[in-house]
């Protein structure tokens, strides 16, 4: 990997999004400007500042990452988040832009007209977006390593330096322009190196079978092994070593790896021969998963048809309810044109998700020897110099770096913005922009220190646990919310603890490695099964209970919520 | 006494100049004054729209809800020239969006067709 060219790309994406942001600071003249770019973003523009901001790192790298480690199953990923806006579509979409509020705690608030059901709500916004900022901080670390060997906290921080100045400076109308430019940028970092890739693929003879199990080395394959690592044999296999295998050096000598576990030192080099078994490591079974995927991908191996719900009732359900995402929808002029920029989102990420597959198939013939070091987050990266190499592989391994992390900034701005609002209205008073500037500061700020304080763990795996969270809870309060009249604020306060509450507990019961195996763990590993129809009921019975407190603007709000911009005086 | 004019005689009739709309703008002034009739109109848009969002809702969950199933059933794919996770790629990285971009386009355009209803119905008052 040509480093020069890599730092390059970096350099320009962080200049473009800081040049961009200045751009829009001279744009936005008004408080309204600043907050929600004054309701006027045009569906197309706001459709690409969307998409760029929800096309994480998660999409970027991991999903390429996970089908090369797990394989296609895998692919439930990219559907499920494009999916989940499909649903918003289907039942959030409008509404919550006619409710005219800004963030879902002004939505609870307005439709409740109760400072309880805010504060709750606020409560689950500010968890949600510092879990879901953790890991965009921890996968910027995590590239610049692989790229330049720089220690695991300058890409961190790098990236929350850049973020916090461009939210801090222009608000959301800058935001926009970024996140815009970002969407393109990233489609053009993982399309171009696509077409170059599958060609270099065709010249290489089409080879064939990228999924058949277990993966195998196509051509002699030989690797240094930087940390040492605990490998799990399955059937005997015999590679040339120089180096420690199991506490006995070898000169460049055969050896016979038999059935079991086999420790190899660091810095030793491993030759494999064609058609001979990619091995895993044995720490855990979901090692070689992509980081940002692991809680959720952890207990696949017990029911994997029942963590493939799991999956599927998180995504589809959760994506309503993360806050970064939310937020946008205040920036449409009405509720006719949010309809219309969601369906163009849609449109938008599809056409980024068709390509992430490609990579993951390319991975797993070309390099599966990523799978046994456990660095297959790095597989997009590393692809153009595989295949190609020379100054074009070069070239296009600095645009996908470049692309890595405009995904790093896009959406931890996004969730910044989000995070950085609520404080801003809840937690400080209300006093201008200034304080917006002050709240955006302390917004990226937990999680960085989060981040820096516990760098070794894996802590990656709080996408999956955002995901579960924000479907079990804003996802009944947002649909109950807009399409049920007899929702109390009781209920609502009950719902968003009872559900969101059991997801959390659920998820950090399996971080913490509690229970062992079997369906309790798969039952907490993938709680949004059982925890979103909890906090549904839990918010329905609740307030049929308390069926004398349903609040007096009732009437008026639905009528708000639903009738089209024109139908009203 | 016959040329005397008649003491002006002022008949109080009700509010002559500030009428209540009604008679102009029909429901949507219902709408507007929340009464028990535009309530039911925005019960009514609110039905027609909800049963659309579930519409697509149930046709999603029976398209690609069903899909882990689809593939539990048939592990070893569509014979030999199809393997079963080369069935899961092409389904999951390719096919299944363009129909998840049919039913959000459907839905728009149902949702728009039922918003226009609405106002039709108020405007023809």
């Amino acid at each position: 990997m040509n480093q020069a060219y890599a730092v390059t790309a970096v350099a320009v994406v962080v200049v473009a999004t800081v040049l961009i942001g200045g751009l829009g600071l001279r744009i936005s003249r008004t408080t309204s400007d600043f907050y929600v770019a004054s309701r006027s973003v045009p569906p197309r523009l706001n459709a690409a500042a969307i998409s760029g901001e929800y096309l994480s790192a998660a999409s970027f790298l991991g999903v390429a990452g996970l089908v090369l480690a797990q394989g296609t199953d895998m692919l439930w990923y990219p559907v499920g988040y494009t999916a989940g806006y499909l649903v918003l579509l289907l039942f959030v979409a409008a509404p919550l832009r006619r409710s005219g509020a800004y963030t879902l705690p002004d939505f609870a608030e307005d439709r409740l007209e109760s400072r309880t059901v805010r504060r709750a709500a606020s409560a689950f916004v500010v968890g949600v977006g510092w879990l879901y900022l953790l890991p965009q901080l921890q996968g910027a670390g995590l590239t610049l390593r692989v790229i330049t060997g720089a220690p695991r906290w300058t890409g961190g921080l790098l990236v929350a330096v850049v973020v916090t100045a461009a939210v801090a400076a222009g608000g959301m109308r800058s935001i926009t322009f970024v996140q815009a430019f970002q969407y393109v940028l990233k489609l053009t970092a993982l399309l171009v190196p696509a077409l170059f890739l599958v060609a270099a693929w065709h010249g290489d003879g089409t080879p064939r079978g990228p999924f058949d199990e277990p993966p195998t080395f196509r051509q002699h394959t030989q690797v240094q092994v930087e940390d040492t690592l605990r490998l799990r044999i399955e059937e005997p296999l015999t590679v040339t070593v120089t180096g420690t295998v199991d506490a006995t050096r070898y000169r460049d000598e055969g050896v016979l790896l038999e059935p079991g576990t086999h420790t190899i030192e660091g810095g030793t080099d491993l030759r494999f021969t064609p058609g001979s078994t990619v091995p895993r490591p044995a720490e855990h079974a979901s090692a070689g998963t992509s980081s940002w995927a692991e809680p959720l991908s952890g207990s696949r191996d017990a029911h994997p048809l029942y963590s493939t719900y799991g999956l599927i009732v998180a995504t589809f359900l959760g994506t309503m309810g993360l806050p970064h995402v939310v937020v946008r929808f205040y920036t449409s002029p009405n509720g006719h044109a949010a309809r219309r920029t969601t369906l163009v989102v849609l449109g938008m990420i599809s056409a980024f998700y068709l390509l992430p597959p490609v990579y993951g198939a390319l991975a797993r013939l070309y390099e599966p020897e990523l799978i046994m070091t456990g660095g297959t987050d790095a597989a997009v990266l590393l692809l153009p110099g595989r295949l190609l190499g020379g100054l074009g592989g070069d070239l296009l391994e600095a645009l996908l770096v470049g692309g890595a992390f405009a995904a790093f900034l896009s959406t931890a701005s996004g969730l910044t913005m989000s995070v950085a609002g609520v404080l801003t209205q809840d937690l400080l008073p209300s006093l201008g922009v200034r304080h917006f500037r002050l709240a955006t500061v302390l917004a990226m700020s937990v999680p960085v220190a989060a981040y820096l304080a516990v760098s070794d763990l894996p802590v990656a795996d709080t996408v999956g646990l955002a995901f579960a969270v924000s479907a079990s809870s804003f996802c009944p309060l947002l649909v109950l919310g807009i399409w049920w009249r007899r929702l109390t604020a009781a209920g609502a306060v009950t719902g968003l603890l009872v559900g969101g509450g059991a997801a959390l507990a659920a998820v950090a019961a399996t971080m913490a490695g509690f229970p062992e195996g079997g369906w309790p763990r798969a039952l907490l590993a993938w709680p949004a099964v059982w925890s979103v129809p909890l906090g549904f009921l839990a918010m329905i019975v609740v307030s049929l209970a308390t069926a004398s407190r349903i609040p007096p603007g009732t009437g008026a709000t639905m009528a708000r919520l639903h009738l089209p911009e024109g139908a009203t005086r | 006494m016959s040329e005397r004019p008649a003491p002006r005689r002022e008949v109080v009739v009700g509010e002559p100049l500030r009428r209540r709309p009604v008679r102009q703008l029909g429901v949507r002034s219902e709408i507007d004054e929340q009464t028990e009739v535009g309530g039911a109109y925005v019960r009514g848009l609110m039905r027609s729209q909800l049963r659309a969002g579930l519409c697509g809702f149930g046709v999603l969950a029976l398209l690609v809800g069903t899909l882990p199933l689809v593939f539990a059933a048939v592990p070893d794919g569509l014979g030999p020239w199809l393997s079963g996770p080369a069935l899961v790629w092409l389904v999951l990285g390719g096919a299944t969006y363009p129909v998840l971009l049919c039913l959000g386009h459907w839905y728009v355009r149902r949702a728009e067709r039922n918003e226009q209803d609405f106002v039709d119905l108020v405007e023809g008052q």
